[in-house]
């Protein structure tokens, strides 16, 4: 890549960067300049070697070959203690704070201010304050970070990292967990390090974020270097292309529009104390039911107080018939499985093999009057393994080896296997690749198809928009309203969710 | 399709083959140590004395396949040894009491009255962690001072001793016999450790067990029960309590305030150097049967050999802990 004579003098430019653990080969000749004051955007699908290419970067992979230039001069750091001492720091995708202590005291954690003997609390609150505002925002340093919201904990990340002197800046996947609103906090945040004159990598799944804040775009698939363009070229279609190798324009999958049928799952004057109030709604046969809403808005708390994970209130009926469901086992049986939106914390043993993970759940479908049939699970696995596309070289590895797009889709067999007629399915797609999402939006529609009845929650409106028949729109607890049809827009359901009422003129202002 | 798997899992340190090197570890520990006693003393490879020992480790390995149950399942039993004193009491008063004029009925009853007891007693520990919620720790520190407490009360600070002759000689073989050979502690072992395998490998309840163990929300997400899960691995305990019990009370014929002290510390070192994860999620059976095995060795060759004072035995153990630990955190970070 040459550098454009126009252009400022590259902080960091790396040429030739290989990569291989054992025998396979991870990344193949990266080419990747950084310039200063622009958010250089690295896209890939899962395993396309990002996470890889920024650990090499930041001091934790040492490359098998190729070479990193700062300054013109040649770099090679031992660690990412060495990386951080040239400038280069990374910030977490976790939130990695003491939820115990303060603002100041979670930023200088380990490199704490003192005078003689003490802890200086005072400068550290005042470094604190001058750090978060640096970041365009006023969070009280004394403040504890238990009381901070997610995206408020991630900005005191950020200035935690940004307290040593820096010149590049990476942010791996900073989005992947924050809801519109707040990833709308943290580009802004990002602009504010950009104006400084420092670089920005930004790695990130999310295409139309990357188009709204990156400068340049690289696009890494298989571990090569694809493209490597000025953002203003590429729109997210196209980065989605390069992404995946085809075409994915057809995200989504054609959909009938099912038929008014007759109602499969009734819910009355249901409310989750603390969560969720006087919520009603039906789900009809062959249906997939959106839900929207920003977090906390009560949506995940419903259902799992429907399905009773949670203590609940109020009136359900299936099938036209009164039922109550005062735990998980209970909703199963009667043919309601409901997917958690966490996956490796609720939805499967991360340490555990594919074979136990899937039959988890229907494990009286695979037992005679005493003992489990392995051969039985095993051919289950196989057949899982087919019908959902899991894609692994090994059926012995561990769960928690695999991708999030082929863990969801372990989880999504691992529910069908009970053969339930409603499907609730929370945050699909959640930190999941561009063709893993194609494949998984198919599933659902043909789960569809089949005559069962799905309810989607997502925070992610063009998800629920592409494959559902009406979106129901929760605010504080509330149902708040439902679109259908031609009001199925983004316009109509953040209206909806924020409740402000500035309807769709402010929309088109925007 | 796209193609190629993820090229990063090449990279993860987790794979199956390092868990089967953490189930090996324990056996290749066992035959070290047979080699090693060995060389200290050739008597020690006798068969007698190989039968003597492992007979005598038959308390504390029967009472760590229970505790295997606890700790796979997230769980911990610190009560065990005071629940052997209480329940082991309460059957000598039995058998004293006389209530059954025929003697084989009577020691029949007893038997399983100590069975009835022991889960009683489990299921008492199940139910205040599971319904109480309250930590497995604190929970059964307290059973513990409980049973241990009205043994003492029982038994008026003095000893509990089964009095009848005729008795004495009845039971003597549960104990002391053998069948072709092989003493029946050591037939009680391994059927039990049988039992066990079956139920935690092959079974439903075994598999929800490793599931609660592994991750609490996974399991109740997926429909198990984990109270139930979690309460049973307790009565589970306190049956295995209850067996110990039954081939504990015709070697001694006795009981005091001081039975079983310290055995539960024993029988959870069997466990964790049998490679059981003590956070749960992980039963290994035979591990621990090779646990107990290798506690009891490590005694028995103090004892044949003159390095160490056998004095120390208790300080050896706890360091045995230790280096289990040391080698199971090892093994699983390849």
């Amino acid at each position: 890549m040459s550098v454009d004579a126009s252009r400022p003098m590259p902080v960091l430019q790396a040429s030739g960067l290989s990569k291989t653990f054992g025998i396979v080969e991870v990344l193949k000749d990266i080419d990747l300049t950084v310039l200063p004051g622009e958010v250089h955007a690295i896209i890939g699908e899962n395993g396309a070697g990002k996470s890889t290419l920024m650990k090499i970067l930041a001091g934790n992979h040492q490359p098998t070959r190729g070479e990193m230039r700062m300054d013109g001069e040649v770099v090679n750091f031992s660690g990412p203690v060495d990386a951080e001492h040239r400038g280069i720091v990374l910030v977490h995708q976790e939130i990695l704070l003491a939820p115990d202590l303060t603002v100041a005291q979670n930023i200088y954690l380990g490199r704490e201010l003192r005078r003689r003997f003490t802890v200086d609390d005072r400068a550290m609150n005042e470094g604190a304050a001058g750090a978060i505002r640096d970041l365009g925002s006023d969070i009280d340093p004394s403040t504890l970070v238990s009381r901070l919201s997610i995206a408020q904990r991630q900005l005191v990340q950020i200035a935690r990292v940004l307290l040593v002197p820096h010149r590049i800046v990476i942010f791996d996947e900073p989005t992947a967990s924050l809801t519109p609103h707040e990833t709308e906090a943290l580009l802004k945040v990002i602009r504010h390090i950009r104006a400084r004159g420092v670089g920005v990598l930004y790695i990130s799944h999310r295409l139309a974020e990357v188009k709204d804040i990156a400068d340049r775009v690289t696009v890494l698939r298989d571990g090569r270097l694809v493209a490597s363009h000025d953002a203003s070229e590429l729109e997210p279609a196209d980065m989605a292309r390069l992404m995946v190798g085809r075409d994915v324009a057809k995200l989504y999958p054609d959909r009938h529009a099912a038929a008014a049928r007759e109602p499969v799952l009734e819910v009355e004057g249901f409310s989750v104390p603390g969560y969720a109030q006087d919520a009603s709604f039906s789900l009809r046969k062959g249906e997939i039911l959106g839900f929207a809403g920003l977090i906390g808005a009560g949506r995940t708390e419903l259902m799992e107080g429907v399905v009773g994970l949670r203590p609940g209130r109020g009136s359900l009926r299936l099938n036209g018939r009164p039922v109550q469901f005062p735990d998980v086992h209970a909703s199963l049986k009667a043919g309601i499985a409901y997917l958690s939106e966490d996956r490796k914390g609720k939805g499967l043993l991360l340490t555990k093999d594919l074979r136990i993970n899937l039959t988890l759940a229907s494990l009286s479908k695979f037992s005679g009057p005493l003992q489990i049939d392995a051969r039985r699970e095993t051919e289950a696995l196989d057949k899982a393994i087919q019908d959902f596309d899991i894609r692994t070289g090994n059926k012995a590895i561990l769960a928690g080896q695999l991708s999030g797009g082929n863990q969801q889709k372990l989880l999504l067999a691992k529910m069908m296997l009970l053969d339930p007629q409603v499907v609730i399915i929370d945050e699909p797609t959640r930190g999941i690749d561009i063709g893993n999402k194609q494949q998984i939006y198919k599933f659902i529609a043909s789960l569809a198809e089949e005559g069962r009845s799905i309810i989607v929650v997502s925070s992610e409106m063009p998800e629920l928009i592409g494959i559902c028949d009406r979106i129901l729109v929760m605010r504080s607890g509330r149902i708040a309203g439902e679109v259908t049809g031609e009001h199925m827009n983004e316009n109509e359901i953040v209206a909806l969710a924020t409740g402000v009422n500035a309807g769709r003129g402010a929309g088109e202002a925007a | 399709m796209t193609g190629v798997s993820t090229p990063e899992t090449g990279a993860t340190p987790k794979t199956s083959r390092d868990w089967d090197m953490a189930a090996v570890a324990p056996f290749i520990a066992l035959a070290l140590l047979l080699l090693l006693g060995y060389f200290a003393n050739p008597n020690f490879i006798s068969v007698a004395n190989l039968l003597n020992v492992i007979t005598r480790s038959a308390f504390i390995a029967i009472i760590a396949l229970g505790a295997t149950y606890v700790i796979s399942s997230g769980g911990l039993d610190l009560s065990v040894g005071a629940m052997v004193a209480f329940v082991a009491s309460l059957m000598i008063l039995f058998l004293n009491s006389g209530a059954i004029a025929d003697p084989t009925l009577l020691l029949a009853a007893s038997m399983l009255l100590a069975l009835a007891l022991g889960a009683a007693c489990g299921l008492a520990n199940g139910l205040i962690t599971t319904i109480g919620r309250i930590e497995p720790f604190i929970a059964t520190l307290g059973t513990m001072g409980i049973y241990r407490g009205l043994t003492t009360w029982l038994s008026q600070g003095g000893a509990i001793t089964l009095k009848d002759r005729g008795m004495q000689a009845l039971y003597r073989p549960v104990y002391f016999g053998n069948v072709a050979g092989v003493p029946i502690p050591i037939v009680i072992i391994f059927v039990t450790a049988a039992l066990a395998a079956f139920v935690l490998y092959r079974t439903r309840y075994g598999r929800h067990l490793i599931a609660v163990g592994s991750s609490e929300d996974v399991a109740r997400y997926s429909g198990i029960s984990v109270n139930r899960v979690r309460t049973v691995a307790y009565v589970v305990q306190g049956l295995c309590v209850a067996v110990a019990v039954i081939l504990y009370v015709p070697r001694l014929g006795s009981t005091s305030a001081t039975t079983g002290i310290l055995w539960e510390l024993q029988a959870i070192t069997a466990v964790v150097v049998g490679g059981t994860a003590l956070r749960g999620g992980v039963g290994r059976i035979w591990g621990t049967v090779c646990g107990a095995f290798i506690l009891e060795i490590v005694g028995n060759i103090m004892i044949l050999s003159n390095f160490v004072s056998e004095y120390l035995i208790g300080a050896i153990q706890g360091a045995i802990i230790i280096i289990a630990m040391l080698v199971q955190r090892s093994l699983m970070r390849r």
